[in-house]
């Protein structure tokens, strides 16, 4: 091969790292967020992941436009979020690590049974945003939706700053996260914290799964794997880190496609466990987390 | 007599009873089914039970037995017992030299590590189809011991019930021990335990390594039984199963293990003809038994008893 097809190969599977970085990206921030709020870690995050996806396909295919199919899929994953927090964390918010992680199992396998009732088995596809045709960079070339994806997750991280840190109850939302019995006695409605946390974390799962959706096809089960990786990517940030979770994110996505590119695809799928099994066995509060100390 | 004697001679006086009353072999099938995952479940509630640590990755250690016992026996020859105990050991192994780093993790960093753990040994039986036959599966011979098999699903039915009764024999024994107690006292506070001398690090990967033991017996038991196995035996979601037994059944209880074993096994079978609705109930079922009971169904019923 000449210099400039290696140049060309690399930037084939640097495009395709950062596009399923990004999604892994928001994943990951969807857990940091919930994670913050309530300390508990949403083994459901990658069912809002799969109903962005999949909600947009039906509405999509039963005859809305496709912005309007994308804003029923977040909605449906926002009301998702909500009903888990008030019906299955709520009421045990004060259990063990253990008993939140199980609640959390069940809420996820439970939707992706409903998903399986109503939608069925199949796999689906949704139509890109702007068409198919890609756009040729140095000898490689790049699809419109990994450039939908790259520039919507980026808007969102930046609205996402804007609110945690110039808004009055993204703040509130920060300062429960620190210290959930300081923040009550200066006023803040912790629960409603926990609430928004949800509602906003099933946002950007549906956001992400709509954005990846005509790249990667979609399924009822499509949620477990991203959910997984998006747990990766956010441990791998230290846990609760908003940062963290962006760049442990892309870290992921690129460590995946480079894997895939120059060793092996079938292991493609391995390379995000073996990672944090290292980052765990040797760095065991993530590559960005603080070193805390336990209080008995 | 001490009342774990008294709940070892019921459960022995229940398995000897039961096959008896059972109308036909499709249900004996499903006991037998029942029977094995009791096994790998009575083990995982030792590490989650009594010794508080989660684990989402011990579908891994099941899947290693399974696969350990199909490939020794189908592609080297090796007979089934030493295959199995092959399994036991090369799986106990992993898991030992694994604890030591994992174990140190808590909370979600744990849950993580394990998860990661069985996933990857999922991935690896996928890929790995020369030797596991890959997604497809590959077939398992008979449980050969010295020219002898058992055959059909009655005689499978006294094999598999010894198992586990010794295996509920084993498990008590080690909560009552010494061990027993320090895995208690680790559970209510590792710092307290730690600080009356209890050597918390050695005590997990102990309990640790034998829970996957546990599992990976069950493993080869299932793959000699059923006879056929794919990757799924190792899948995340046979994880979360096993995990589902074991909060149903009860934390911290080795009837309990039983009885979330006989729950959760035979569940998706009475629901076989709603398609799709066996997740639906599954789910609901582990998020209503945590927020209502989080001890679990049978010391929670155990409890009310004692108080009536």
């Amino acid at each position: 091969m000449t210099r400039s097809e290696y140049v060309a190969e690399f930037l084939q599977f640097l495009f395709s790292g950062l596009t399923s970085g990004s999604i892994y990206a928001l994943a990951a921030l969807g857990f940091a967020i919930i994670f913050n709020a309530s300390g508990v870690i949403n083994f459901a995050q990658g069912e809002f992941i799969m109903l962005g996806g999949m909600v947009s396909v039906f509405l999509a295919a039963a005859g809305l436009a496709l912005p309007l199919a994308i804003l029923g899929a977040v909605l449906v994953a926002v009301v998702a979020g909500v009903l888990i927090d008030k019906v299955a964390i709520e009421p045990a918010r004060d259990a063990e690590v253990v008993t939140l992680i199980i609640i959390t199992i069940g809420a996820s396998i439970l939707i992706q049974g409903l998903a399986q009732v109503i939608f069925g088995k199949g796999q689906h596809a949704l139509q890109p945003f702007s068409g198919d045709t890609p756009l040729a960079i140095g000898g490689a070339s790049l699809l419109p939706q990994s450039l939908w994806v790259m520039a919507v997750s980026a808007l969102v991280v930046v609205v996402l700053w804007v609110f945690f840190n110039r808004t009055r109850f993204g703040k509130a939302m920060l300062a429960s996260s620190y210290n959930r019995l300081g923040a009550q006695l200066v006023g803040i409605d912790t629960r409603r914290v926990w609430l928004v946390a949800f509602a906003l974390s099933g946002a950007l799962g549906a956001i992400a799964g709509a954005l990846a959706a005509p790249i990667t096809m979609t399924s009822y089960d499509a949620g477990l794997m991203l959910g997984l990786k998006g747990f990766v990517a956010a441990t791998l940030g230290g846990l609760g880190s908003g940062a963290g979770a962006v760049a442990g994110g892309l870290i992921l996505g690129l460590a995946e496609a480079m894997t895939a590119g120059y060793i092996s695809s079938a292991y493609k799928d391995a390379v995000p466990f073996v990672l944090i099994l290292l980052v765990l066995f040797f760095l065991p509060r993530g590559i960005f987390g603080s070193r805390a100390v336990d209080r008995v | 007599m001490t009342s774990r004697w008294k709940a070892l001679l019921a459960l022995a006086a229940l398995l000897v009873v039961l096959p008896w009353l059972l109308p036909n072999t499709y249900v004996l099938d499903v006991v037998n089914r029942i029977g094995i995952n009791a096994i790998a479940v009575i083990g995982l509630n030792l590490v989650m039970g009594y010794a508080g640590q989660v684990s989402l990755g011990h579908a891994g250690f099941f899947g290693l037995g399974a696969y350990t016992s199909a490939i020794l026996t189908a592609r080297y020859g090796w007979p089934p017992l030493v295959a199995m105990g092959a399994g036991m050991v090369g799986t106990g192994l992993l898991a030992f030299a694994v604890a030591r780093p994992i174990l140190r993790l808590r909370g979600h960093y744990l849950a993580m590590a394990t998860l990661g753990l069985g996933i990857i040994v999922s991935i690896v039986i996928t890929n790995e189809s020369a030797w596991t036959g890959g997604p497809d599966g590959m077939p398992v011979d008979a449980l050969n011991v010295a020219g002898w098999a058992p055959t059909g699903e009655f005689q499978w039915y006294w094999i598999i019930a010894a198992c586990l009764w010794l295996a509920a024999w084993f498990a008590g024994n080690l909560v009552d021990s010494p061990v027993g107690r320090a895995l208690r006292a680790l559970h209510g506070s590792e710092a307290a335990a730690q600080s009356v001398g209890v050597d918390v690090a050695r005590y997990k990967a102990r309990v640790f390594t034998i829970s996957a033991v546990f599992a990976s017996f069950a493993g080869s038991l299932f793959a000699h039984y059923v006879g056929f196995i794919t990757p799924q035996v190792a899948s995340f979601l046979h994880s979360i199963e096993l995990v589902t037994m074991v909060v149903v059944g009860g934390m911290a209880s080795v009837h309990g293990s039983v009885f979330g074993a006989a729950l959760l096994t035979a569940l998706p079978q009475l629901l076989a003809e709603f398609e799709g609705w066996e997740m639906v109930v599954f789910g609901a079922l582990l998020i209503l038994v945590m927020v209502l009971l989080p001890r679990g169904l049978v010391p929670t019923i155990l409890r009310r008893l004692r108080h009536a």
